[in-house]
């Protein structure tokens, strides 16, 4: 699967970020590196972009880019992991608008 | 103790040509993730005396300051007494794309022409250690001598990093500083002086796989003479090389050399990822290191931030949206009515000045030109200030806070349609207000592809200065009467000028970005940084910065182009008719705006009417008429738009004077309007019909009658290409529009 087709208030982990070659190496740079924990917050109001929390913080890509990225779904919530685990600050479990619906 | 022989470095000054002037003082830089707080660093360390200048060969600003040392220790006599000190612009890695990118390194490494710095302090955000340190990491390969600064350590008291295992990481002094309180400044100080006079390198040693470290050796040798020096830094730049070059980048200084040496290894590579290679194994590295960086082993769940719970309100799909409508609407009511005080200040102030010297300089051609050349233009120049004050305010406030990135966020949709950045939509908003603030604000996108493209357009929506000219041209030509019974056809005219001004932008943006500014597809990596109080210091400072370089730099073209249309409108002189010489002086009420001292007589008005026919800019209207016929305009309207130059409204005041009714106030324009009803053409056919009116004022709506954004343009640009081309293409459709209307209407028998 990829990241666009994760539903709001998932947590899933990545596994190979495509794209063009200036956007994947910009955000594999920003920590989005295979093995990390990535949850999807939210979508804007008007259906893009998507906003993503990685390694504790917030980050907006569009839904086409998203969808270059491949993801498994990762069964654990990321937020019980220890320091050394990739993704020290992932998520939390639910999503932002999950909570309220 | 090392020779110190880097600290005497020889520096160009900036004006081309002029003496060269040595430095004795060692430079350091500040890098630094986007959002780790440092430009308030910067400002905390340098205290108020910052020079903004530019990098050389792009329009990226560079902001230098001195921290003087007075309080250390000395040991020795070479010690730095104070150090230079450069604000780099936020990067998450070294590694780069287009030239804006590029000065990062350039700047840490002082290559091309920029001054090889002593030492880079670069500012973490405690809160995203890991991905900063990513940075920091980059520098240290480089072998760049390193500070760190844990910042914004107040963010994270219940997990806090250790600023000694963080600094053990790499070698390095790391000191923890909260910049927005002035924490661990003194000690950051202390530690930059130490730095500075033992010179010390951190060390790093990532585990890059062994093809990589192949592909490494072959590129070493392909690095120009100048990059060389030792066996880590051409191989932490051989890393740059192999990340950042491509065959169609937009680097600059690139030798086509290294770059076929890149290319060669990354064809040889095949189906190797090398970003993934490269990248991986220093987040592994970091990743690995990261439970030594904090003082408890096990953490404990982590709390839902502050910042998310916020988030849920101003990111709500229906609340948010709402409130984002509410904010924007009072950044634009302020610049739109609530810098009118202050404008009307600044026009009574100086019409005030002009009054006194009138009276009391003795009555010729200085006199003119003291009033109306030069104290006019000055107060054409500082008449833009309330607006632009207020708008780098809010742009302050919005930018500091974080809730620009969410700006971005909620327009992306809409903004990406039109081939701009979400950021665009806070200039293109202004630009209702004023074209001149709006074109500063476009420094807040990164890109200068972005930056360009808002530039070229914003002109085009509807600003304040056009609002007197619809007023005039309706309220003469179209009937005060209602449609359907309730609907006035006044206020529709308006309404769809507006509508007018938003559509053209939209699809002129469309065609400019896909034509004239072409620029590859970038997709959006946007962070949304948390929430904060926005510091009232570092808004003060962008502000004053802002508002004293639109002073120096387009302030003296507004000033040079008032007075060459004073000249214009001035001279030749008519032959001296007596009574007339100190009425017959079009210029005062025209390029001096709202500094006309005296309201004339009918005789001296007529005399000012005759003057203006006679003058340069009378002669011009003449010669450009063939070109304004087609669109139903006269001569006389060609002069009004001559002395529209000055700022759009002055339209009004200029027909006032062609017509020989006087000195016009825009809200005041009975006679104005009265006059433009009855003038006739020769054959007794009125020159004023609604279809004129109508061309009128898509001509206004369309064409760049403003030096002055002209003049912003330049000097955002540094180049009077991007002006010319701006109004050129802005003439050119306004023309092409007007005449469409006027023939059209003429065809369909208006």
């Amino acid at each position: 699967m990829n990241l666009a087709q994760a539903s709001v208030g998932e947590t899933v982990e990545i596994e190979h970020v495509g794209g063009e070659r200036a956007f994947r190496r910009r955000l594999m740079e920003l920590g989005l590196v295979p093995g990390t924990r990535v949850a999807l917050v939210g979508v804007a109001p008007l259906g893009d972009p998507l906003e993503l929390s990685v390694r504790g913080c917030s980050l907006s890509i569009r839904r086409a880019d998203a969808a270059t990225v491949s993801v498994r779904r990762a069964d654990a919530p990321a937020g019980a992991a220890a320091h050394g685990s990739a993704p020290r600050d992932a998520a939390t479990p639910l999503g932002r608008y999950a909570e309220s619906a | 103790m090392e020779p110190r022989a880097t600290t005497a470095r020889v520096k160009q000054s900036a004006a081309p040509g002029s003496k060269v002037v040595a430095v004795d003082r060692p430079l350091a830089v500040v890098v630094g993730n986007p959002n780790a707080g440092k430009t308030t660093l910067f400002n905390q360390l340098t205290g108020q005396n910052a020079r903004v200048g530019n990098y050389p060969g792009v329009t990226v600003e560079r902001r230098v300051g001195v921290i003087r040392f007075d309080g250390e220790t000395r040991t020795g006599h070479d010690e730095p007494l104070s150090v230079e000190l450069v604000d780099v612009p936020g990067a998450y890695s070294l590694s780069a794309r287009s030239a804006e990118e590029q000065i990062a390194l350039l700047a840490v490494l002082g290559f091309e022409e920029n001054p090889r710095p002593d030492l880079a302090v670069v500012v973490l955000d405690a809160g995203q250690l890991i991905r900063n340190l990513y940075l920091a990491l980059q520098l240290i390969e480089l072998e760049v001598p390193v500070v760190l600064a844990l910042n914004m350590i107040d963010e994270v008291s219940d997990d806090p990093p250790s600023p000694e295992a963080v600094g053990a990481l790499f070698g390095v002094p790391c000191v923890a500083t909260n910049a927005r309180k002035g924490a661990g400044i003194a000690e950051l100080r202390s530690a930059i002086y130490a730095a500075l006079r033992d010179r010390a390198r951190g060390r790093v040693a990532v585990d890059y796989p062994a093809p990589l470290r192949q592909d490494l050796d072959a590129l070493v040798s392909a690095l120009p003479a100048a990059w060389r020096s030792s066996a880590g830094r051409d191989r932490a730049l051989a890393l740059w090389s192999l990340a950042s070059i491509e065959a169609d980048d937009e680097l600059s200084g690139i030798e086509p050399g290294l770059r076929e040496r890149v290319l060669a290894v990354r064809e040889a590579a095949g189906s190797r990822d090398l970003e993934e290679e490269i990248i991986l194994s220093r987040y592994r590295f970091l990743d690995q290191h990261a439970p030594s960086l904090y003082a408890q082993v096990e953490r404990r769940p982590p709390k839902r931030r502050a910042s998310d719970r916020v988030d849920r309100i101003l990111l709500h799909p229906v609340l948010g949206f709402l409130i984002f409508i509410g904010v924007m609407l009072v950044v634009f009511q302020s610049l739109f009515t609530w810098a009118d005080p202050a404008i009307s200040l600044i026009e009574d102030t100086f019409s005030w000045v002009s009054t006194l010297l009138m009276a009391h300089l003795p009555a010729g051609v200085v006199r003119d030109l003291l009033i109306q050349g030069v104290i006019g233009g000055v107060g054409n120049v500082v008449v833009f200030l309330p607006q632009i004050l207020l708008l780098f305010l809010f742009i302050g406030i919005l930018e500091d806070s974080g809730y620009m990135a969410r700006v971005a966020y909620l327009m992306d949709r809409i903004m990406k349609a039109l081939g701009l950045h979400g950021r665009a939509f806070v200039p293109m908003l202004s630009g209702f207000a004023c074209a001149v603030p709006a074109v500063l604000a476009t420094r807040t996108m990164e890109r200068r592809r972005d930056r360009l493209l808002t530039m070229m357009v914003v002109p085009l929506m509807t600003c304040s200065a056009r609002l007197p000219v619809y007023t005039l041209v309706i309220g003469a030509l179209f009937p005060p009467t209602k449609v359907f019974g309730w609907v006035p056809v006044q206020g529709l005219m308006m309404i769809g000028m507006y509508l007018f001004s938003v559509i053209v932008t939209l699809v002129v943006a469309g065609v400019l970005g896909k034509t004239a500014i072409k620029g590859r597809r970038v997709p959006l990596i946007l962070e949304l940084p948390p929430y904060r109080l926005p510091g009232v210091r570092t808004t003060l400072r962008m502000m004053w910065e802002r508002s004293t370089t639109f002073l120096r730099e387009a302030g003296t073209i507004i000033l040079a182009c008032t007075i060459v249309l004073w000249a214009l409108l001035s001279f030749p002189r008519l032959p001296e008719t007596g009574a007339a010489t100190a009425a017959a002086s079009p210029a005062a009420a025209i390029v001096a705006g709202g500094s006309a001292p005296d309201q004339p007589t009918p005789e001296a008005a007529a005399d000012e009417a005759r003057a203006l026919a006679h003058s340069y800019a009378g002669r011009l209207g003449h010669l450009i008429e063939p070109a304004l016929a087609p669109l139903g305009f006269d001569w006389k309207i060609g002069v009004g738009l001559i002395g529209a130059f000055a700022a759009r409204e002055v339209f009004v005041s200029t027909m006032g004077l062609v017509y020989g009714v006087g000195k016009v106030d825009a809200d005041q324009a009975t006679p104005l309007r009265e006059r433009i009803r009855a003038e006739t053409r020769a054959d007794g056919a009125p020159v004023y019909r609604p279809v004129v009116g109508l061309s009128l004022m898509v001509f206004f709506a369309l064409a760049c009658q403003c030096m002055s954004t002209l003049a912003v343009v330049k000097r955002e640009t540094r180049s009077w290409r991007w002006p010319a081309f701006m109004f050129g293409y802005m003439t050119a459709l306004a023309w092409f529009a007007s005449f469409l209307v006027y023939q059209g209407g003429r065809l369909l028998g208006f």
